[in-house]
């Protein structure tokens, strides 16, 4: 069944569409790339699925049921979980601080439990550590030792990428939606982070939205690829007959200019 | 910026126009402070007898200030520093001698002319104190020369190893506050039967007379002396303390703590009222300081209407528990009427968070300053007089009944000891809450609001929780004042109050318990709160000004504050964190040089 | 990255927007009760609603009400005047300047001073225009040197830091210069010397034919400015109209209106506000019955309206058609940008400092002529109110700063008498300044962008 329904979204900035009629699912266990030309409206789409841009219409269902008109906060809870395009940390906060806070909406304690140190606030406080540690133990040694206490903005570009998966992985999610993941990496990075993409669903089990550039990366591990433009998904298929598409090769690379003139 | 580049070098000409900088700053500073009237105002206060007195000081410092500030030689990275030589010193001198310059015309000037009309402070007494009574022919020359002398001294630091300059201003730093904290001093040594000690080294009794010149002198040796024998062991356990494992440091921090219970709950047996009174106000306001701490270091919310909340402290409490309360009086309890002061400190922060929680935060702060006018100005007025008692207030608070102890104004070691209770109860929840889930969602909204919703923070209960928890504690501080004072009027929540919390808790160290301790007791304690009058009496007048100038000074030279929170303080020289960070990291850094961001 | 913007209406409801609706809800309805108490107040003070609350309901009369309508709006022109300098700042660097009501303070005080002297001397009454003369251009230079000495030490060193920062050290600031004008002089209340008696006499103005002869004037000024401009077409080149080949007479109106407005130099809005303007001021002066427009006012304050009017004239003139103005909306749009397209960030900033602080020497003076007294706290409650009367407009928006002095003056005079008391608040001129930072939360729970919307840069917008 899909864990993720879009039905008809349509988003609009001041009587622009950056999204229209947009139709869109996602199996369980299902990792599904997004992809277009800049200003396609993919991170708009995003936005819209995670509540920071309420749609204008349509309908987004989460495992059967709609988020529409929900906080961000509570989209979270339902259980999706997102990256961002440009890296957005707790920069002041430790590695190990950013991923317990993220695990807010999943523990429950308040002033009693915190002010009289009950038993319970001391194993809950046990417990988001160590789910901590083990998240980023998943990206070898980069993020852990030492690491853990260091402030998040002290990291390098890269870990601060791993550490914002590794943050959205703590807020315990079905469906993860990956934001450009590999911008900015180099070669070596972007074939490592590649390979964790697929065992994020392997080995964690979950589900996997992402929008990338790099063609390379989205034909390695996406069962399926959504390409948008203009706010409108134009093809949708497995990288090869997405890839071959000739409304994709337009979007990206424009008309030829003969054709352009025939169309006149 | 303009940082020239000198050719390297010791032998570099005289940077002219900059000395002539300093050195008019210098001047301009000096006449003015002279015309605001700090050395006129503060003269009475001796620090040593008969040299030196408060108002001198506040001369004295400036030359020697921009003497060092006029010689600072900017260092930039990957320019080799210019190496300062004579031609230093001689701007110093420069400096200093302008600033000279500078008070003889002001003496010149306060001979042959009088605008006194605009300026109140064109007085005569000014003129005697610059010239020390004895006519421009001995004023000026003395004058240009301490000052020259001063600037000098500024130059000549720059010249001397560090160690020698943080020994200097050890021994100078230390002197002053022996001859600051007199009345302290005096009392403590009072308790502890150690007259001979105070009389040997204050030149009379009655706690503002000042040290001798020769006690000043032995004083400074013994000081001077003092590095000497300790030998770097405080540098050394220091350093020992911030590198030693979580668990320890604990440890040691526990112990400390202990310490320092033990010493709060001691030394007020052996003190007398005077300094009962001024430990009484500094609780208060560290009460307070508390909780603006959770509000604006914790969950970053710039709340300048705190008052608020102090002003719903005091008046649930009196109306309460005083029989002259216009409308309800049941005279309860003080515990009981502390419940109910509990409901309603968290029914205004709901009420006044609840309006501004979604704002920028720049309007949060104006908004709130807007709530605080509202509440004080609604006490204030007639249409709720017959309830609050507009302008007169409500008195006849009664005495808090605990056991057999009794807390009224009258015994300021009661009050004392309240405000401890009270203190150490704010201390231990945000200490607590700090650590904590809620803590953490606190810290997390402050950094990136959108984010943290999109981890899962629901942002509008955290920060309201915020404004719930910072109001409880300043209502409590409210409850406590009203039992003190034994009276509430709408003048004791002025808006000024929120500031001074504001530059208590900056002053100390956002973010951070000790920061905001050390904070309230140097600020509140020395200079004093609003209306409460701090250790040195004298700065009453100009009190504001003083803290108004604390204000910028630290925002712009140490925003982190006295006791930097660790966290904090790495967000403002995140620069430099980064540049050790990455120089420790360059070994192990596999595949990790992607783009830097 | 799309701009993350949220609308509120697609939420859902919370206890916290439960809690404001609520909140909106008691407000409207006691400004509405209120209102309509007054009204019936006023129809007949032993109306039963009237004396429902307030039994000793007497009713002002229409004097009365004019007489708070003018000083409100004549205490409101101030405000905008100290408003604008806030708005700048924000607009150009993104926070508040706190210390701002301290900048028209000096301005005051140092008014006060000059004009003291000058009345030592004899020449306040001999020469009273020329003295006023050397008086304000005496505080506006004061007014200036503090807005940018502050700028230069206090919040230059602060240019990229965290924005609560340098709104913190203005707070400070603000402190600072109220406390040294205090130990300089002194913290007795000083007053003004007296105005000659031409300027303080009270005048039956007749606003009907005022509003008539200002429309004329604007018709006619607006003819001249559209001759002179399509003349002179080819010299300008921003004139970005005027070069379709189509006869005029076959333009849809749309466009025609368009074409003038380009031609005017101006906005089809600004166009249409204005022709909206000059019609309302034509309708208020021929229709409403003499009588009613017929103020007595103190010469005193027609001067402050006016001459609050003519800088906000030549500020706008400043911003909207100088070389000067374009480079600070520019820098207010994006710094870094500007700074790469050749203007010097830093001149631009202490430009707008400055014209704040021009803005606020001439409403130091304004102050001194309306109250004649000033004192080192003078600053801090008219800050904050043309503060708010900033937001109110929508900050940013300078048109918006003076219109939101104009409500906010105006709300605070009238609304403690026509909404408050009716209610039966005793001692309502007591909560006047409570009715200011009223408005400030009614205007930020209701619009937050303010009535006429905000003009800020692309990162203030977030």
């Amino acid at each position: 069944m899909s864990l993720l329904e879009i039905r008809g979204l349509q988003v609009t900035f001041g009587g622009l569409d950056a999204l229209s009629s947009l139709d869109f699912h996602v199996n369980d266990g299902e990792i599904v790339s997004v992809i277009g030309p800049n200003g396609a409206g993919k991170t708009t789409f995003f936005n819209a699925i995670s509540g920071m841009v309420p749609p204008t219409e349509g309908e987004i269902l989460f495992d059967g049921e709609s988020v529409l008109g929900l906080d961000p906060n509570q989209i979270t809870e339902m259980g999706i979980a997102r990256t961002f395009q440009n890296v957005r940390l707790f920069p002041n906060m430790t590695v190990v601080e950013n991923l317990m806070v993220s695990q807010h909406c999943r523990t429950s304690q308040l002033f009693v439990g915190a002010l009289f140190q009950t038993k319970a606030f001391k194993k809950e406080e046990r417990e988001i550590r160590e789910r901590a540690e083990e998240i980023l133990a998943f990206f070898g040694t980069r993020l852990t030792g030492y690491r853990l206490d260091q402030p998040a903005f002290a990291l390098s570009y890269a870990n601060r990428r791993r550490l914002e998966i590794a943050r959205a992985m703590a807020t315990q999610p079905r469906l993860l939606l990956l934001d450009e993941p590999v911008a900015g990496m180099n070669p070596m990075e972007t074939a490592e982070l590649t390979g964790l993409i697929g065992r994020l669903r392997d080995e964690w089990g979950f589900t996997i939205v992402f929008i990338e550039h790099d063609m390379k990366v989205v034909r390695d591990v996406s069962d399926r690829v959504v390409v948008l433009d203009h706010g409108v998904p134009i093809a949708e298929g497995s990288y090869e007959s997405v890839s071959t598409d000739p409304d994709v090769i337009e979007a990206y690379l424009g008309r030829p200019l003969e054709s352009r003139k025939d169309r006149r | 910026m303009t940082a020239t580049l000198a050719p390297s070098g010791s032998s570099v000409a005289l940077d002219w126009r900059r000395a002539l900088l300093w050195g008019g700053i210098c001047a301009l500073s000096l006449v003015s402070v002279s015309l605001i009237g700090l050395p006129v105002g503060m003269n009475k206060r001796i620090l040593i007898e008969p040299v030196l007195s408060l108002g001198y000081l506040f001369l004295l410092w400036i030359p020697l200030v921009f003497g060092y500030v006029a010689t600072t030689v900017v260092v930039l990275e990957g320019v080799e520093a210019r190496k300062s030589g004579v031609a230093d010193l001689l701007a110093g001198l420069t400096a200093g001698l302008m600033g000279g310059i500078g008070l003889t015309l002001l003496m010149v000037g306060l001979d042959t002319v009088n605008i006194r009309k605009p300026l109140v402070n064109w007085s005569p007494q000014l003129f005697r104190l610059l010239t020390f009574e004895r006519g421009l022919e001995f004023g000026i020359p003395v004058w240009l020369g301490i000052c020259a002398g001063l600037g000098l001294v500024g130059a000549v630091l720059h010249q001397l190893p560090a160690v020698a300059r943080r020994v200097m201003s050890w021994v100078l730093f230390g002197v002053m506050a022996v001859a600051i904290l007199e009345a302290v001093i005096d009392d403590l040594a009072e308790g502890f039967h150690l007259e001979w000690l105070t009389d040997a080294l204050y030149y009379k009794k009655g706690g503002t007379e000042g040290l001798t010149v020769t006690s000043a002198v032995v004083l400074a040796l013994v000081l001077a002396a003092l590095p000497v024998v300790t030998g770097g062991r405080v540098k050394a356990a220091v350093d020992h303390y911030r590198d030693a494992p979580s668990e320890d440091r604990r440890r040691t921090s526990l112990v400390l703590f202990g310490a320092i219970a033990v010493a709060c709950v001691g030394l007020p047996m052996i003190l007398g009222g005077i300094v009962n009174e001024l430990l009484a106000n500094v609780g208060l306001f560290l009460l307070l300081a508390l909780g603006l701490n959770i509000v604006v270091g914790l969950a970053g919310l710039l709340d300048l209407g705190y008052v608020a909340f102090f002003a719903v402290g005091g008046y649930t409490t009196s109306v309460l528990t005083s029989s002259n309360s216009p409308f309800f009086a049941p005279e309860w309890h003080f515990g009981i009427a502390l419940l109910f002061v509990v409901v309603m400190a968290a029914v205004a922060g709901l009420l006044i968070g609840a309006p501004v929680i979604r704002m920028r935060g720049d309007y949060l702060a104006i908004v709130t300053l807007g709530f605080g006018e509202i509440v004080r100005l609604l006490f204030l007025s007639d249409w709720l007089k017959p309830y609050f008692g507009g302008s007169q207030g409500i008195t006849k608070v009664n005495p808090v009944d605990i056991g057999p102890f009794k807390v009224q104004g009258s015994d300021p070691r009661s009050v004392f000891y309240l405000v401890l209770f009270f203190c150490a109860l704010a201390i231990y929840v945000s200490w607590r809450l700090q650590g904590s889930r809620l803590g953490r969602a606190w810290m997390a909204t402050r950094e990136d609001e959108q984010v943290a919703e999109a981890m899962g923070i629901n942002t509008v209960n955290a920060k309201l929780m915020a404004f719930v928890v910072g109001a409880t504690m300043a209502a409590f501080s409210g409850a406590v004042l009203a039992a003190k004072v034994g009276s509430v009027f709408p003048k004791s929540f002025e808006i000024l109050v929120s500031i001074i919390i504001l530059v208590v808790v900056i002053v100390g160290g956002m973010g951070n318990i000790a920061g905001v301790m050390v904070g309230s007791l140097v600020l509140i304690g020395i200079l004093g709160g609003p209306r409460q009058p701090g250790l040195l009496q004298e700065f009453q007048s100009y009190k504001l000004l003083i803290y108004g100038a604390l204000l910028v000074f630290m925002m712009l030279k140490r925003p982190e504050g006295l006791v930097p929170s660790a966290r904090r303080s790495r967000e403002l020289h995140q620069d430099e964190y980064l540049q050790d960070a990455w120089l420790g990291d360059e070994a192990e850094t596999e595949g990790d040089q992607g783009a830097p961001s | 990255m799309t701009g993350v913007m949220r609308s509120r209406s697609a939420r859902r409801v919370t206890g916290v927007d439960r809690f404001l609706t609520l909140i909106r809800v008691v407000m409207i309805s006691v400004i509405i009760i209120g209102f309509l108490a007054f009204v019936a107040q006023q129809i007949d003070p032993d109306n039963p609603f009237a004396r429902w609350r307030n039994p000793g309901a007497r009713g002002l009369t229409g004097d009365q009400f004019k007489g708070l309508l003018i000083s409100g709006l004549s205490q409101g022109s101030m405000y905008g005047l100290i408003a604008l300098g806030y708005s700048m700042v924000y607009g150009v660097l993104g926070f508040i300047n706190f210390a701002h009501g301290e900048v028209f303070m000096v301005g005051a005080m140092s008014g006060f001073i000059t004009s003291d002297k000058l009345h030592a001397a004899g020449w306040w009454e001999s020469n009273f225009l020329l003295s006023l003369t050397v008086v304000t251009l005496i505080a506006i230079v004061t007014s200036t040197f503090t807005a940018v000495i502050t700028e230069r030490i206090a919040y230059r060193p602060l240019r990229n830091s965290p924005r609560l920062i340098p709104l913190i050290t203005s707070i400070g600031v603000s402190f600072f210069i109220q406390n040294a004008v205090m130990g300089l002089l002194g913290p007795a209340t000083k007053s003004y010397p007296k105005l000659p008696e031409w300027l303080t006499t009270v005048r039956s103005v007749d606003l009907g034919r005022v509003f008539v002869w200002i429309a004329g004037i604007l018709v006619v000024a607006g003819l001249l400015w559209y001759w002179w401009r399509g003349g002179s077409r080819e010299k300008d080149p921003t004139a970005d109209a005027g070069e379709l080949p189509v006869s005029e007479s076959e333009l849809p109106i749309g466009e025609k209106v368009g074409q003038v407005a380009a031609t005017l130099g101006i906005s089809v809005p600004a166009l249409r506000w204005l022709v909206s303007v000059w019609i309302a001021l034509l309708l208020l002066g021929f229709l409403v019955p003499g009588k009613v427009l017929i103020f007595a006012i103190t010469g005193t304050k027609i001067t402050v309206v006016t001459v609050a009017a003519v800088s906000m004239a030549g500020l706008w003139y400043l911003v909207e058609r100088t070389k000067t103005g374009r480079a600070m909306r520019a820098v207010a749009e994006d710094k870094e940008i500007a700074a790469l397209m050749g203007i010097n960030v830093n001149r631009i900033i202490v430009v707008t400092f400055a014209v704040g602080g021009t803005m606020a020497g001439i409403g130091g003076i304004l102050w001194g002529l309306l109250f004649r007294s000033v004192h080192h706290m003078t600053g801090f409650l008219p800050g904050i109110k043309a503060f708010t009367a900033a937001v109110v407009g929508g900050i940013g928006n300078m048109g918006g700063a003076m219109a939101g002095g104009l409500f906010l003056g105006s709300a605070e005079s009238v609304a403690p008498l026509v909404l408050m008391e009716p209610l039966g608040i005793p001692g309502v001129s007591q909560l006047k300044d409570a009715v200011a930072f009223t408005v400030l939360v009614l205007v930020l729970l209701f619009r937050p962008a303010g009535l006429f919307g905000e003009r800020l840069s692309q990162e203030d917008r977030a």
